[in-house]
This record gives structure tokens, C-alpha cells and sequence, in this order.
């Protein structure tokens, strides 16, 4: 006689568990949740707008002056202070004049900074120069007490934390044990309840063990030999076919740069600083002068930029790494010709047999950068996206259509080609593009 | 039933048996001393190893070494600090320059990679008339050679500038209070602006001299322009306005004059309209021109002068006595005769080494006004004198020359009075020899002052009058190295660099253009007048030349290879693997015999069992007394009887790698700066190991290799007849071989479709091409015993064949009436051997590309394979080198990776250095071991040029596809280009008449195209 009842109940206690456990571990994630808002607190100033005078200040000064810092010039928060407003009117509409005229602070100013000549801005109005004024009155903010960066934390989906992972892992793990002591004492309490009955219990008969009835068994032998080696062979074969393979290679860099700043948050065009790949087989890692023609005046990163892993002070410490690379001296703003050339460990390495342009791909066929190098401007940490192998090449070559309008090299090739194929539209492999001899030289 | 027999291994086993016996006994001569080892229970014990630890040890490293091997490298990018504006990494910049060592010059486009040099390309802007030979083309190894001189040296020790340009002012001075001769010997300089240099230096130093020293030199010729013109520099022969050429002794498709002349003879060799130049070449050794031309005599020297003095008669109508010999007479009246009818399409040029001769040469193309021969912008690439130079030892050996500064000379190499020279040095008070190498030279003076290669500096050349071409540095110099120039202004007190006293110098040529436009261009060109034509005793002249008598024993004409020159780049590995185009041997130079005198002396080179070419030695006695022993032998076809030939250049011992140290050292012999020396010659003990690249002599008749035919018979008969397709029966009809074909074919109508199209008129063997082919595919260098091994890895070759009989025409119709077995043997036999004075005939020959490609079938990794574009593609990293592929080539033209060649020190080249290695094309891969390669057509080159058309947007004009090879050929023999555009030259060239393809028999259909050598016999 069987009983087929228990099992029944077990899986489904098991299904109740596992919906249980994963509907905790959800609910853990909301207290996550919680945005910080730390909004500023605008500082009056006697009837002019700072705001107005912010959008000024950007788009007029910003370019040699920080609020903070040194930079080409002083820095001009609290610049009020120092001087009086009808020199300073004088001073922005006309700086040179004032120097010529022999205002002492004016000269003291043009001597300290190195006789660089200040632009003259005579279409600001006084008015306009009040609100720059109210705009570096301002106080500093103060650095937010609370840890603004758990905002920053993504839509939680579970499994990317590690967390609950765990927290899954362990709960499945009681439940399994709840289950295993629940078998036993229901065993031992039907073995009970038969001994109380006086049922006897049917001994067990020594029949031959499973795995020498598999043993003797000579076809079922054959079929799994021929199973275990082809699906090690399938194994095998996976395996080397990922050697050399280094898709998302993550190397430390010597500095830590964040494409995620840059390309990102602040939407640096990718062909700013790789400039070559427009007209050259390497895309090139920039020369570090690209570099200096922002961060001459970008010394330290926004207080918003720091993240929870990456504090303030760990990225200004990334951009003082550049300035001594380059050999810039932040406190005099001149270079000091001491360099230092930084020593990147390269990401994308392609085997030396292969020759791959990125000018063909950027220029002519104008691929976005992304579809080969990811979403480059979310990595804070830049790795290898692609896998780089040859099928992979391969197949987009096989599937990409050749942008051919506008392009007078085509031309003709195009009106010959789409009568051979008799199609409109040729890929690059009808083109010739899967001929060895094409990245192979 | 058993035997009892007895077998014997050897005769001494039956007769003396205790030998055999004690042998087989003791079968290792010592006892090995496995007992003291094994047996010593107490050193096994107490050895701090134990068998478990030894096994545990291999365990480890085994382990170590498997997973250090699944690592992955770290590579490390490292990017400009500052990146320069015109810098981008991963194009090329190409710069236009000129260069002029003394010896070779040209006008160039150096292409650049990241800041450094990796090739040279001719500058083809107007006016720039000197495309590179071979050894510019390897120049550019030499920027990147090891051994050069690294910092400048005093009294052997390393040392700086300024203590150089101290030491040289105090003995300027001392020379000054003293009286003391300051003498400045360079090369033949061309420089405006470091002759103003040297003047003003001479002004400053009342005790100076100027010495020009050229170490091979045409002191003759210079002189007797001299004393006509009253100007010390050579004419620039127009070839390309002669429809007669008659030279007498002078390679001028080689070295002769400073050479440069192929362009323009080719332009004359290509038959137009019917019409072609006609060329005699009177000569002793076999050379490059006499190979190209349609009427050769081998005479010796002797003869040639009296030759020389038969034309003057005919051609000016005097009459001086000559005593020619007889079986010369008809041939050279015809040609003076024929030079006489062609008056102003004629010119005559010549080599021989008298002032007599060359006031001939002037006379003859005076009688004849010549349109080939101006005195308008002639060269001033050779000034040297014989007779100062000689002044100047007597001096030396005297002891009254106190400094001595020396610039692009090796005198103590060089010289053959080097003995004398070296003690003359001992007695000079301070030597500084300005030298890119611690030469042979600059490692006996007191300074060795290290100078930048001509790619690394500044400088000026006036190369022919109204000509002036700027040199321009395209790499910051890689040592600690300061140009002579700089040097001379700080001696002469002038202040700032040289650059700006170039600027300055230059202001006068710069009218009607800047600086910029001529720095850019390379090359400013101004109109020359001609000079006056003067006069001088030229019946005088020939009645001398006439007396000249024969000299006792064999006449030996020292000459120049191809690949050498003077031997400045003797450590340049590209050079010493370039086989000479004439003997086909590399890494040697030997004396060339001819047939005649080689079996007279016992003389003889044969092909041994593992396919290298052996050589007897020979011993050479001047009429002197100088020696030369062990000297190598090539048995030379076409070498004239009575005389020996040995190139200069070779044998050089200072700052060499120990592999370059090949030859021997032949200005030992070149006594009086004469090529023309009287020795003696007798065979040495011992057999030479040649490196020759190519066994087999003759075509044997086989026309269909390289095609041959006459003018005549090219103007008057049908195509069918001079280029005969080859027949094969299909279907039991004959029919043209062109039309069968086994295979479907592609259609190859869409896109580009290259072809190469090689015209055998116009290649004159020279070779840029190889050196051009190498420099631009990293093609590596294996070595001379690799190349004896029939291992060269050259992608390009040019094959060289003699006729048997005396024309390619006699040859095949020699092998027509071949009747029966026998006659075949024996015919087949006499025809692998070169004539006496056979036809020569260069073929260069890389992959054929053939769209039916015998290769592609057998690989069986498809390693290799065609494309569309006409190319026969090889993919180095598919290939696993069974070498099938090889072999079922008919033109044996792949190439395979026996070793490893680079970064391995057994093969210890320019690859096996860092410094080396900057020669490397970025854009072509360096193969590895068990790899098979072969020319690509230069695929790296057709791509670019189609991307950069796709980047711009535009499609593609004639001329713009080419190959390392087109680019390289001054002749304009090779044309590459697209043959699915209609425009194309190389389309013409592929409807020409006289096109076809090598092997046509073979139906491989290639994308290498010849064109039918006509001669104008």
C-alpha cells in the first residue's frame, strides 16, 4: 500500500517557503529608499540674484576664476569684501585702464598674476556685476552632515546585492533543514505507530546494489562513457575557447578615472579626448594636455560627485595625480616641466594579427562608440565590454548594412554590388568584409 | 639443422680480434663514476635533498609554470604628456628630404610612425630627379644600428662636448702659434652652407686646408671636365634624349659617376611607336648595364681604349693609329658609325680611369652635340682629387699636419696606402674623425666626435647646379650626438644653432619662394645656364690614349656592387642578404672570372649535395706587390678574358657585428685610386661556402618565362609570333592555352581588382625594390647560412638568367631542333651552361596573386586564400605550416619561418635589438616561427588608400594604389594599380600586345602581369 499524500504537502510547504523568504528579502530593500535632500539654503543678498548672477558667473568668469580657489585668477567668493563695488565696476569693465592709471591694488593684483591681462567685460551692466557680486557673497555651503550618497543606490532588484543573496541562501538552508528533521521524526513516528499496531514491518531484501546492476549493465555503460566524454569535451572546449578571451578585464588604473564622470554625468563627447579615432587606426588614450584644457580649472570635484565607495577627497586626490603627471603646479597655476607620463594598463588588447581601424568604423561607417566599448559612460571603472573574437567581428560584419549614402567611394560599387545581389542595402560581408585578408596582414 | 657459422662485423673482428674485443668490453672510453656517487650511502644520506623534496620540487614547478602560462600580460599604454600638433598616433607623416653620404644621393618622402622613421619613399615632386637605389632604400636600418657611436669619444674614452670642442680649440690654437697644418678632409660635401662653413673656417685659421677625399673616385673625369669647362663637377647625361648609348667601361646603370641614370635610360628602353634607343656596352666585368644592352662586348680595359680612340677617329674624322684587337673591329666601327649617323641622339659615355679617355668622352659628344649631353646643371656630387689626397699623406708622413678634422671619410678603410696613412696619423698632433660608427678610422684618432645620421639632421645639398634641396631631421636624435656643422660654428665662434645659419645661408636661393615651401617640397629648382664650351688637345689627347700599352697579367677593374657601394653601410643586415643582381650571391664579395681563365687556372664553383653554391679561393698579386690571399671565386659568364673584377666595400672589422664581417677588403688593392690594377692570379687551397640565392644559370630554352624578342622582328610581325601563346589540346584540338580553364571562375568585374604590371624593358636589375619590399613588410634577415640553405625570405627576387648560346633566340631554337633522346640529353646538358658573352635578363618575381591559385587548393586550414580585390591572402595565424602550399607554387614564391628570427639571439640582426626594431612597419605583422608568408601585394598599402578615399568621401584616381615595389621602381617598370578602372595605366598595360603572364601553360591566371623584353639588336 502506498501513501502518497506526504509528498505532496512537502513541496508545497517548500514553494510557501521559498515566496516567503523572497518577499522578506524584498521588503528589506525599501528602508533603502530614503532620498536626502539637502538643498541649500540661498543666501539673501541686498536686492540683486545671486541665481541670475550664478548663470553670469558661469558663463563670463568661470572660464579663469572659482569661487574657492586660485585659478588664471583669484578666487572671487567674498570678493565684495576686498574690494569696493565702484572699483570693482571699474576693474571688470576695464582692467587695464585701471592699471595704467596706477590704482595700487589694481597693479598688486596684475603683479601677483603673472601680467595676464584680465578680459575687458564692458557689456556687463552694473546691475549684472551686482548679481555676480550677490552670487560669491554667498556663504559656502556646508558639506551635508548625513551620507548623501545612500540615495545614489539603483533600483533594487535583489540580485544585485550580495546581501540577499545570502540572506536567500541561508533562509533555503533552514527551511531545508526544517524539512530534513521533519522527515525524520515522521519516520520515526510511522514506525512507532506500525510497532504499536503490530504491523510488521517487511524486512528488507539484499537485492543487488544499484550501481552494480549499472556496472553489469554493458549498453548503459557505452551510452554514459559516450555521454561523459562528449559533455567533457563540450566543457573543454568552452574552456579554451575562453582563454585570451578578457571580456570584462577591469585592470587598476594608475589614476582612477570615471568615464562615468566625464562621458556621463557631465556628457564629454566621446571624440573629445579620443580625437583619433576619427582619422586614425587607434582611438588613443588622450595626451594629458587634453586633459589640463579642463582640468586647469577643475582642481577638485564637485561635493555632489562623491559617491559612498569614492569619497570627495579620493577624487581630488585622482585629479592631483594628473596635475603632478603633467607637472602642474596648482598653488603658482604654471607648469613646472617636471612630467611624470602616466603608465595606463591597456584594456583592449587585439593579438598582433589582426588589424583592426577604428577610423573605418567611426568615420565612414559611423558606429557609435557604445556598440563595441558598452555603456561606457556608466562605467566608473572602464573594462573590456566586448568579447574581441573573431566570431564576434564576424557576425556583425555579417548583419551590419553599409552606410553608403552620401559617400561618393561607393558610388559605384553600390550600383554594381545591388545588381549582383539585387538588394538595396549590402552588408559588410557582401562588400568583401569577411575576407581574411582584410584584418589579416 | 643448425649453422655454425661465423659472422664478422668488420675485417679487423677476424684478423685482430683483441682491438674489437677490448672495445666491445669497454663501451665508454672512461668509466663513468656511477659508484662514487650512488655508491656513497653516506653522501645519499646526508644530501640535503631527498628524493621526496626533488619530486616535490618538479611538482611546484610544474604547477607554477602551468598557471603562470594562463596569466594573461599586462601591457601598459603610455601616451603623450604633451602630444605634438602634427603627431597622431597610428598615421603616418612623411617628410620630404635629401641625402648625399659621399657616395649615394637622392631626393626622398620618409614616411613616419609615432615620431620615428620606418621608410623611404622617392620624392616625386618636379624637379627631384634622383630616386633612391637599394642602399638609400636600407639607410634607414642604419639610423637604428647598435653600433653606432653613442657619445663622442676622446682618446678611446667617453666623453662630452664641450670637453670635445675645448680640446679641438687649444690645438687650433696651438696649431695657430705654432704654424702647425690644419687640415679638414671630408667627403665631397655639396653643401652650400657647410662649404661657406668651412670657408669662413679657413679665413679664421690661416694654416687650414680644405682636402675633398671621395673614397671611390672619379678624380679623372672631374679633370678633364676641369680643364675644358674650367668647373670641377661631372655631367648629368640625359639618357631619355639618346636614341644610341655607347658606353665604354661605365656601369651607368651602376655606380659610374654616382649612377642615378636608370630613370632616364628606361624612358628610351620602352619601344613607342615602333622606336626604342639601342645601347652598346663595351666592358670588361659584367654589370647591370651591360646586362640591359642590346649589343655587349667583353673586351679588357686595354681594348677598350683603343676602342674609345676607333670611335674619336670615326665620329671627328681624324685618324689616330690604333691597335685594336681584330675581332673587335667590325662590332666597334658599327657602333662608331652608327654613333656618327645618330649625330645629336647619340652620346658616349665611358669609365675608364684616364684624363685622356674622359677628354675623348667630351670630345665626341662635342663632335656629335649631343641632346643627352649638357653642361647645363651638371653634378656636383663627386670633387675629389687624386692628387691632393696623395699631398695630403706626404704631409702626414712628414709630420707637418698638426690637426686634422675628418668628416664622412674613412681613410684608414679606404685608402690603400692605410699603413701610411695610420703612421701619418701618429704624427699628428690632434685627429678628429666626425662618424656615425667607431669606425676603423675614428678608433686610431684622438676624438671620435659622434654625428647624427642624416635622418636626425640638418643640412643643404646642391646635388646639381641651379639645384638646391633641403635634408630635414624626422626623428630627434636617438644619441648624444652634435652634426659637423655645429661643430665648425662653435670653432669658428658663430653663435646660435645651425639651423638658423642655414636659414640664413639659404636666404639667397630662397628668391621667388619661402623656407617653408622649400622644406615642404624637399627641392627648389632653378634654370642653369650652360657653360662655355671650351677646348682642349683632344687629337693630342687620343694619340696618347692610343699608346696606352697592355699590362702584364690580368687586368683587375675593381668595381662597386649593387648592394655595398662603398661599404659605409657594411653593418646594415638588408644590405649584406640582398643578392648582387648579377651572381646572385649575398654576404660575400668574391673576384669574377671568367670561363676561359677559370679552367686555365683550375678555377671552378660547383653546387654541392645540400644545394649551396662552393667557390675555390684565389690568391691576387698586384703588379705592386700587394696581396690579397684567399679571395672567393665566381665563375663569371660574360667576364672578359684577361681580366678579374672584385667589389670594394666588403671586409670591413670595425663596429661590426661579428655576422657582417664578410669579404674581403679590396681597397687594399685600389693603388693610385685606380679601379685598373695588373695582377696576378693563382688558385688557393680550400673551397668557399657561397650564400648564392640562385643555382641555375640558363632558361634552357624555355621562352616561356621570360619572352625575348628583337626589335626588328617586334615592329614587323604579328603579336602571335613574338609573344606565342601557349597551345593545349582540348577536346583533341589545339587551342590557346589562355582559353581552358578547370575551374569556374569568379566574377571579379565589382570593385577594385589589382594588377601589377611589370614591364622587363625597363627593370634594369637594380634592386630598390628588394630592399623597398623589405623595409616595408618586415621581412626578417636570416643570415648567410640560411640563405646557402636556400632559406632567403625575401618576397620579392629578381632572377637572373643567361643565354647559353650567345642570344635567348639562339637558345630556343637550339632546343627546337632537338631530335631523338640522346641529342636531348646532350643538348639539355651544354644548355644549363652559360654562355661566354651570354644576354642577360632580370625578372623580378613575388607571388603571382594568381586568381587561379595553386596554393589555396592544398592548404588544409585555409590559411590562404583569394579575395575579391585580386588578392592572394595569407593568414599567419591560421597557418600551421605543412607547407603544401609551397610546394605546389610553380613560381616559387613562398617563403617559410624555418626559425624564429626575431628576439632571438641566434639570429642576431636588426630584429634581435630594441633599437632594431624601431624599423618595424606598425601595420604589417612580424611572422613567428612555422609560419608561412609571401608577398600581399602590399595589402596593407591598398587598404589605407581605400579607407582614407571612404573617409574623405571620394572615389579613387589612377596612381594612387601602389605597392612598396611600384613606389620604389625609378624605371617605372612596375605599375601597379586597378584594373577594373578603365583609366588606369596598368589596364592599358594589361591590353598591351606585349603582356603575358609567367607560366601561362600552367593556367593559374595571374594578377602579375610581364611585358615582352625587346632588344634593338
Amino acid at each position: 500500500m502506498k501513501k502518497v499524500g506526504n509528498h505532496n504537502s512537502i513541496s508545497r510547504k517548500l514553494l510557501l517557503g521559498v515566496t516567503l523568504m523572497l518577499a522578506i528579502s524584498f521588503t528589506s530593500f525599501a528602508q533603502d529608499a530614503a532620498p536626502a535632500a539637502a538643498t541649500e539654503a540661498p543666501a539673501a543678498a541686498q536686492g540683486a540674484d545671486p541665481v541670475k548672477g550664478k548663470e553670469l558667473f558661469n558663463s563670463n568668469c568661470a572660464a579663469c576664476h572659482k569661487l574657492d580657489a586660485k585659478a588664471t585668477g583669484p578666487a572671487l567668493r567674498g570678493v565684495a569684501g576686498r574690494h569696493d563695488k565702484a572699483w570693482l565696476y571699474k576693474w571688470i569693465h576695464n582692467s587695464s585702464a585701471l592699471i595704467k592709471s596706477g590704482d595700487a591694488a589694481a597693479v598688486k593684483i596684475y603683479e601677483e598674476y603673472n601680467k595676464s591681462v584680465m578680459t575687458a567685460f564692458p557689456q556687463l551692466s552694473e546691475g549684472d556685476i551686482d548679481n555676480i557680486i550677490a552670487y560669491t557673497s554667498e556663504e559656502k555651503a556646508a558639506a551635508p552632515a548625513a551620507v548623501p550618497g545612500q540615495a545614489a543606490a539603483g533600483a533594487s532588484n535583489g540580485d544585485d546585492s550580495g546581501v540577499s543573496n545570502n540572506i536567500i541562501l541561508g533562509a533555503l538552508a533552514l527551511v531545508m533543514l526544517m524539512l530534513v528533521v521533519m522527515l525524520f521524526l515522521v519516520n520515526s513516528v510511522l514506525t512507532k505507530v506500525a510497532k504499536v499496531n503490530g504491523i510488521q514491518v517487511a524486512p528488507k531484501t539484499p537485492t543487488t546494489p544499484i550501481w552494480k546492476a549499472f556496472a553489469k549493465n554493458q549498453f548503459l555503460v557505452l551510452v554514459t562513457a559516450i555521454f561523459l566524454l562528449l559533455a567533457s569535451a563540450y566543457f573543454v572546449y568552452g574552456f579554451l575557447m575562453q582563454v585570451g578571451v578578457d571580456q570584462n578585464y577591469e585592470p587598476i588604473q594608475p589614476i582612477h578615472y570615471s568615464h562615468k564622470i566625464h562621458a556621463g554625468d557631465n556628457e564629454i563627447n566621446c571624440k573629445y579626448c579620443h580625437s583619433a579615432a576619427r582619422v586614425s587606426k587607434n582611438a588613443g588614450i588622450p595626451s594629458l594636455n587634453v586633459c589640463m584644457n579642463c582640468h586647469k580649472n577643475i582642481a577638485e570635484v564637485a561635493e555632489t560627485t562623491a559617491t559612498p565607495e569614492y569619497s570627495k577627497a579620493f577624487y581630488d586626490e585622482q585629479i592631483q595625480k594628473l596635475y603632478t603627471a603633467v607637472g602642474w603646479d596648482k598653488a603658482t597655476q604654471s607648469y613646472t616641466g617636471k612630467t611624470q607620463p602616466v603608465k595606463w594598463v591597456r584594456i583592449h588588447n587585439l593579438p598582433d594579427f589582426v588589424y583592426f581601424n577604428h577610423s573605418q568604423h567611426v568615420t565612414v561607417a559611423g558606429i557609435e562608440c557604445q556598440t563595441c566599448h558598452g555603456p561606457v559612460e556608466t562605467y566608473e571603472i572602464q573594462k573590456q565590454f566586448a568579447p574581441l573574437t573573431m566570431g564576434w567581428c564576424i557576425n556583425c560584419h555579417r548583419k551590419t548594412e553599409v552606410k553608403m549614402e552620401g559617400n561618393d567611394y561607393y558610388t559605384k560599387i553600390h550600383e554594381e554590388l545591388s545588381k549582383k545581389y539585387g538588394v538595396d542595402k549590402l552588408t559588410a560581408a557582401q562588400m568583401g568584409g569577411l575576407e581574411c585578408g582584410k584584418c589579416h596582414y | 639443422m643448425s649453422s655454425n657459422k661465423k659472422y664478422w662485423k668488420s675485417v679487423e673482428e677476424l684478423e685482430n680480434g683483441s682491438i674489437v674485443e677490448a672495445l666491445r668490453n669497454n663501451e665508454f672510453v672512461e668509466a663513468i663514476p656511477t659508484d662514487e656517487f650512488l655508491g656513497n650511502d653516506d653522501a645519499m644520506s646526508s644530501s640535503s635533498t631527498s628524493r621526496r623534496d626533488f619530486l616535490k620540487y618538479v611538482g611546484f614547478s610544474t604547477a607554477a609554470a602551468t598557471l603562470a602560462a594562463c596569466e594573461g600580460p599586462v601591457n601598459k599604454s603610455i601616451p603623450y604628456v604633451l602630444q605634438p600638433e602634427q603627431i597622431i598616433p597610428g598615421v603616418a607623416d612623411y617628410y620630404a628630404t635629401s641625402v648625399f653620404d659621399g657616395f649615394d644621393f637622392a631626393n626622398l618622402l620618409v614616411k613616419t610612425r609615432e615620431g620615428r622613421p620606418i621608410k623611404i619613399d622617392n620624392n616625386t615632386i618636379a624637379g627631384a630627379k634622383f630616386a633612391a637605389n637599394a642602399r638609400i632604400h636600407a639607410s634607414i636600418l642604419s639610423l637604428y644600428d647598435n653600433m653606432r657611436l653613442k657619445q663622442p669619444m676622446i682618446d678611446g674614452k667617453d666623453s662630452s662636448w664641450s670637453a670635445v670642442d675645448a680640446k679641438i680649440k687649444t690645438s687650433l690654437a696651438e696649431a695657430k702659434s705654432t704654424g702647425g697644418q690644419v687640415v679638414l678632409l671630408t667627403n665631397t660635401l655639396a653643401s652650400p652652407s657647410t662649404e661657406k662653413l668651412i670657408s669662413e673656417f679657413i679665413s679664421l685659421n690661416p694654416s687650414a686646408k680644405h682636402v675633398v677625399y671621395d673614397a671611390v673616385s672619379s678624380s679623372e673625369a672631374l679633370d678633364a671636365f676641369e680643364s675644358v669647362y674650367g668647373e670641377r663637377a661631372l655631367v648629368d647625361y640625359d639618357f631619355s634624349k639618346a636614341s644610341l648609348i655607347v658606353s665604354i667601361g661605365a656601369d651607368f646603370l651602376g655606380d659610374w659617376q654616382g649612377g642615378g641614370y636608370d630613370s632616364g635610360y628606361a624612358k628610351g628602353r620602352i619601344p613607342q611607336n615602333g622606336k626604342m634607343s639601342r645601347h652598346f656596352q663595351l666592358e670588361a666585368n659584367m654589370t647591370l648595364s651591360g646586362a640591359a644592352a642590346d649589343k655587349r662586348l667583353a673586351m679588357t680595359v686595354a681594348n677598350q681604349k683603343q676602342a674609345l680612340v676607333q670611335i674619336y677617329n670615326i665620329v671627328t674624322g681624324a685618324s689616330v693609329p690604333v691597335s685594336l684587337d681584330a675581332k673587335f673591329k667590325t662590332d666597334v666601327t658599327k657602333a662608331g658609325q652608327q654613333l656618327k649617323a645618330a649625330g645629336a641622339n647619340g652620346v658616349l659615355v665611358s669609365g675608364i680611369q684616364d684624363k685622356n679617355a674622359q677628354l675623348l668622352v667630351l670630345a665626341i659628344n662635342q663632335a656629335l652635340s649631343s641632346s643627352a649631353y649638357s653642361t647645363a646643371g651638371v653634378r656636383q656630387i663627386r670633387k675629389g682629387s687624386n692628387e691632393k689626397v696623395a699631398q695630403l699623406l706626404q704631409d702626414m708622413k712628414a709630420g707637418s699636419v698638426h690637426t686634422l678634422l675628418m668628416s664622412g671619410v674613412n681613410p684608414v678603410y679606404t685608402l690603400a696606402d692605410s699603413a701610411m696613412f695610420v703612421d701619418g696619423l701618429k704624427k699628428v698632433k690632434t685627429s678628429v674623425a666626425f662618424s656615425t660608427k667607431e669606425d676603423e678610422t675614428a678608433s686610431l684618432t684622438t676624438i671620435a666626435a659622434a654625428v647624427p645620421h642624416y635622418l636626425e639632421s640638418w643640412g643643404d645639398l646642391s646635388l646639381t647646379k641651379g639645384s638646391y634641396s633641403l635634408t630635414q631631421p624626422t626623428i630627434r636624435p636617438l644619441f648624444d650626438t652634435k652634426q659637423f656643422q655645429e661643430v665648425l660654428m662653435s670653432l669658428n665662434g658663430t653663435a646660435g644653432s645651425y639651423y638658423d645659419y642655414l636659414k640664413g645661408a639659404s636666404a639667397s636661393v630662397m628668391a621667388g619662394t619661402t623656407w617653408n615651401k622649400v622644406l615642404h617640397d624637399g627641392i627648389v629648382v632653378s634654370e642653369s645656364a650652360g657653360l662655355s664650351g671650351g677646348s682642349a688637345d683632344f687629337s693630342g689627347a687620343a694619340a696618347s690614349l692610343a699608346q696606352s700599352k697592355p699590362s702584364k697579367g690580368f687586368e683587375l677593374v675593381l668595381y662597386t656592387k649593387t648592394g655595398m657601394g662603398d661599404g659605409q653601410q657594411a653593418n646594415n643586415p638588408w644590405l649584406q642578404e640582398f643578392p648582387d643582381p648579377i651572381t646572385r650571391v649575398s654576404w660575400d664579395n668574391y673576384v669574377t672570372v671568367s670561363n676561359a681563365d677559370a679552367k686555365e687556372l683550375g678555377l671552378s664553383n660547383e653546387i654541392v649535395a645540400n644545394g649551396g653554391l662552393n667557390g675555390s679561393y684565389a690568391n691576387l698579386t698586384t703588379a705592386g706587390g700587394l696581396k690579397l690571399e684567399n679571395v672567393p671565386v665566381i665563375v663569371q659568364p660574360g667576364q672578359a678574358v684577361g681580366t678579374i673584377g672584385l667589389s670594394l666595400g666588403y671586409g670591413r672589422k670595425a663596429a661590426m657585428k661579428e655576422e657582417m664581417m664578410v669579404g674581403v677588403n679590396a681597397y687594399s688593392l685600389y693603388k693610385g685610386f685606380n679601379e685598373l690594377q695588373a695582377v696576378t692570379l693563382e688558385k688557393a687551397s680550400g673551397e668557399h661556402e657561397f650564400a648564392s640565392v640562385q643555382g641555375q644559370k640558363t632558361l634552357m630554352g624555355r621562352g616561356d618565362i621570360i619572352k625575348e624578342t628583337t626589335l626588328e622582328i617586334f615592329n614587323t610581325k604579328d603579336a602571335k609570333v613574338w609573344n606565342e601563346v601557349p597551345m593545349v589540346s582540348l577536346n583533341h584540338e589545339e587551342v590557346a592555352g589562355t582559353t581552358v580553364d578547370l575551374w569556374d571562375s569568379f566574377d571579379r568585374s565589382v570593385g577594385h581588382h589589382f594588377n601589377l604590371s611589370i614591364d622587363l624593358n625597363a627593370c634594369t636589375g637594380c634592386g630598390a625594390c628588394v630592399i623597398a619590399c623589405h623595409a616595408e613588410n618586415n621581412v626578417p634577415v636570416v643570415g648567410k647560412s640560411e640563405v646557402r640553405r636556400s632559406r632567403d625570405m625575401h618576397w620579392l627576387r629578381i632572377d637572373r638568367y643567361y643565354s647559353s648560346e650567345s642570344t635567348f633566340a639562339e637558345d630556343n631554337e637550339r632546343k627546337d631542333n632537338i631530335a631523338g633522346l640522346s641529342s636531348s640529353l646532350s643538348t639539355f646538358n651544354e644548355m644549363e651552361k652559360a654562355g661566354d658573352n651570354p644576354q642577360v635578363s632580370f625578372q623580378p618575381v613575388m607571388c603571382q596573386h594568381c586568381n587561379h591559385a595553386p596554393c589555396e587548393t592544398v592548404c588544409p586550414v585555409a590559411a590562404t586564400s583569394h579575395s575579391r580585390q585580386g588578392q592572394n591572402h595569407m593568414a599567419y595565424n591560421r597557418c600551421v605550416g605543412t607547407r603544401y602550399c609551397a610546394n605546389n607554387c610553380p613560381y616559387k614564391v613562398r617563403r617559410f619561418n624555418w626559425f624564429l628570427y626575431n628576439k632571438n639571439s641566434e639570429f642576431d640582426y636588426h630584429m634581435n635589438d630594441d633599437l632594431g626594431r624601431m624599423v618595424l612597419n606598425p601595420d604589417v605583422n612580424v611572422r613567428s616561427r612555422g609560419v608561412m608568408e609571401k608577398c600581399s601585394m602590399c595589402i596593407q598599402m591598398t587598404q589605407a588608400t581605400i579607407l582614407n578615399a571612404k573617409r574623405e568621401g571620394r572615389s579613387i584616381v589612377d596612381g594612387e594604389f601602389q605597392t612598396a615595389c611600384s613606389n620604389a621602381c625609378s624605371t617605372g617598370a612596375m605599375v601597379f594599380g586597378d584594373v577594373n578602372d578603365n583609366q588606369s595605366k596598368v589596364t592599358k598595360l594589361a591590353a598591351d600586345d606585349r603582356m603575358y603572364h609567367l607560366l601561362e601553360h600552367v593556367g593559374t591566371k595571374p594578377n602579375v602581369i610581364y611585358h615582352v623584353k625587346v632588344r634593338n639588336t
